[in-house]
């Protein structure tokens, strides 16, 4: 054990401390970055994650410029109780996707990765705008100033964007991106409009019922009824997903 | 400066820092804790052997297992998954009552009942409940389950029915059927939808204005849903008029906005999520709210 007593030369030694810190990082490094040469083989294959919609993703920014994040995680654990409470664990494809995720750290509200179809729209805007309106003891807080008018003149550059890091959007998809904003927002919800042919599962119908414009609350509940609703576990073999 | 001394005192040497005349001892760390310390370190190394660990080019090192305590190859996932098949098992003396029961079977037998009650609850309070409130006390928009008063019916096979299917949503089976926007389509006039409103408000409060102007359109285009006498039609889910409990607002206002543009609620399949004897779990809770039919 005589050689632990001689840090003390170490620690002293400006050079040979700087060596020993640059030797740990790089060893940490390694560790931390080599995995992700592999990373084909961490996303399973599943069927049916597609890009978001650009209504959704315009609701996603608006999920992430609220802090939702802050109390909502998007992760399902796969413990016995998460999977009775909120349905399958989440996969990795589930947000391939997504960047950055929003796994999220810490649940103050419930875990969201699967409330898509849980609600309807009304209870979302209605829970959105005042949550005790629905859930008398919720701590949220409300979000009337969604009501206000989506800003997406430029949705077609964030398509643009997410596909530079990998995001397979069609160069249709990114032409069309702003007429299928409003086209998902305006058909009825009965229809199949060619928004939902390119976005398969998309939330089709106004949530806000306004008639005029799309509203920030139209692409956030959008974005929520999607949510944890791409994959069909029905199909899905436990071996397969196995990590 | 540094000069390392004895203390006296404690028998420990100094560092040799010194401030003001106060020096600082250099105690080492307690035994036990350093023998615990190299003690998880010697763990960690067991623990590299059997769960998986390191990371390789192009995967990770497996994991050999540890008998019949942890499998080779574990994975969190795996141990999930076994995890479930147990709890299944745990549950499958009370399941495969529920399962091979009807709802009416389940709530004649006091045990079956009293373990849907329990299950119900539970299911009720995370996918119910924050519409329909924690005991079903409803909200505006949202009807109430406590009472006995039904929109689609508030028999065990009805309300199973509407857990299942839900209420104006994209399922095939879901109940559908919506009220003509009076107004808004232009169908009445604005002087007979007031006319209207009035008279439903009369009989609401169980005193039908007779041979007034609202009598004659009310008998015209809505006694065909909601009855003759305001009593509703659970076949399309009209509620009942002759009584005091809204879903929206109620008074003339309130009629009048309904019959101008009507809203209509939608609620989901829950056959989509839930399993079959969770639903029938819910839908037995539901009937013992205090309203079932």
């Amino acid at each position: 054990m005589s050689i632990f007593k001689h840090h003390a030369k170490l620690e002293t030694n400006i050079f040979f401390l700087a060596v020993g810190i640059l030797l740990t990082v790089v060893v940490g490094g390694l560790v931390e970055v080599v995995p992700l040469f592999s990373i084909e083989s961490t996303i399973e294959k599943v069927d049916g994650v597609r890009p978001y919609s650009p209504l959704e993703l315009a609701g996603r920014n608006i999920y992430i410029r609220e802090g939702c994040y802050n109390c909502h995680s998007q992760m399902i654990r796969p413990f016995k109780d998460e999977v009775e409470r909120y349905g399958h664990y989440s996969l990795a494809a589930e947000s391939k996707y997504d960047h950055p995720f929003q796994w999220g750290s810490k649940r103050t509200g419930p875990d969201l990765a699967r409330v898509g179809g849980k609600y309807t729209n009304e209870w979302h805007v209605r829970h959105l705008v005042n949550p005790r309106d629905v859930v008398p003891g919720s701590i949220m807080p409300g979000y009337k100033h969604l009501s206000r008018p989506l800003d997406y003149a430029d949705i077609a550059s964030h398509l643009k964007v997410l596909r530079i890091v990998g995001v397979p959007y069609t160069d249709a998809q990114i032409a069309s991106a702003k007429k299928d904003v409003e086209e998902q927002v305006f058909s009825d919800p009965a229809s199949s409009p060619a928004v939902a042919a390119s976005y398969p599962k998309a939330s089709i119908g106004s949530a806000s019922g306004n008639p005029k414009a799309v509203t920030e609350m139209d692409a956030l509940v959008a974005y929520l009824q999607v949510l944890g609703t791409m994959v069909d576990f029905s199909t899905v073999k436990p071996e397969s997903i196995r990590r | 400066m540094a000069t390392i001394e004895k203390d006296s005192v404690s028998g420990q040497s100094t560092t040799g820092h010194e401030w003001d005349g106060i020096k600082e001892l250099n105690t080492p760390l307690p035994k036990w804790w350093v023998y615990v310390f190299w003690a998880c370190v010697v763990w960690s190394i067991g623990y590299w052997v059997v769960y998986p660990s390191w990371p390789t080019l192009n995967g990770y090192t497996p994991g050999i297992g540890l008998g019949s305590v942890v499998p080779a190859n574990w994975t969190a996932r795996g141990q999930l998954d076994g995890d479930l098949v147990a709890q299944k098992a745990g549950r499958a003396a009370w399941l495969s009552k529920i399962e091979a029961s009807s709802v009416d079977a389940i709530e004649k037998d006091k045990d079956l009942l009293r373990y849907a009650m329990a299950g119900g609850k539970i299911a009720f309070n995370e996918n119910c409940a924050p519409c329909h409130g924690v005991g079903g006390v409803g909200a505006y928009g949202f009807p109430t389950l406590a009472d006995d008063e039904w929109l689609w019916g508030g028999s065990l096979a009805d309300i199973e029915q509407t857990i299942k299917f839900g209420v104006r949503n994209t399922n095939a089976n879901s109940r559908q059927s919506e009220m003509p926007k009076f107004g808004a389509d232009g169908i009445l006039k604005d002087d007979q939808i007031a006319a209207v409103a009035d008279y439903v408000v009369s009989v609401a409060s169980k005193a039908p204005a007779k041979g007034s102007a609202g009598e004659a359109v009310y008998a015209e285009n809505c006694a065909v849903c909601h009855g003759e006498d305001g009593s509703g039609n659970k076949e399309v889910g009209a509620p009942a008029l002759n009584n005091q409990i809204w879903l929206y607002k109620g008074g003339k206002d309130g009629v009048v906005a309904q019959v101008t543009k009507p809203k209509h609620g939608s609620m989901p399949a829950w056959s989509e999520r839930l399993d079959a004897s969770t639903v029938k779990l819910l839908a037995v809770y539901v009937h013992n709210l205090g309203g079932g039919k």
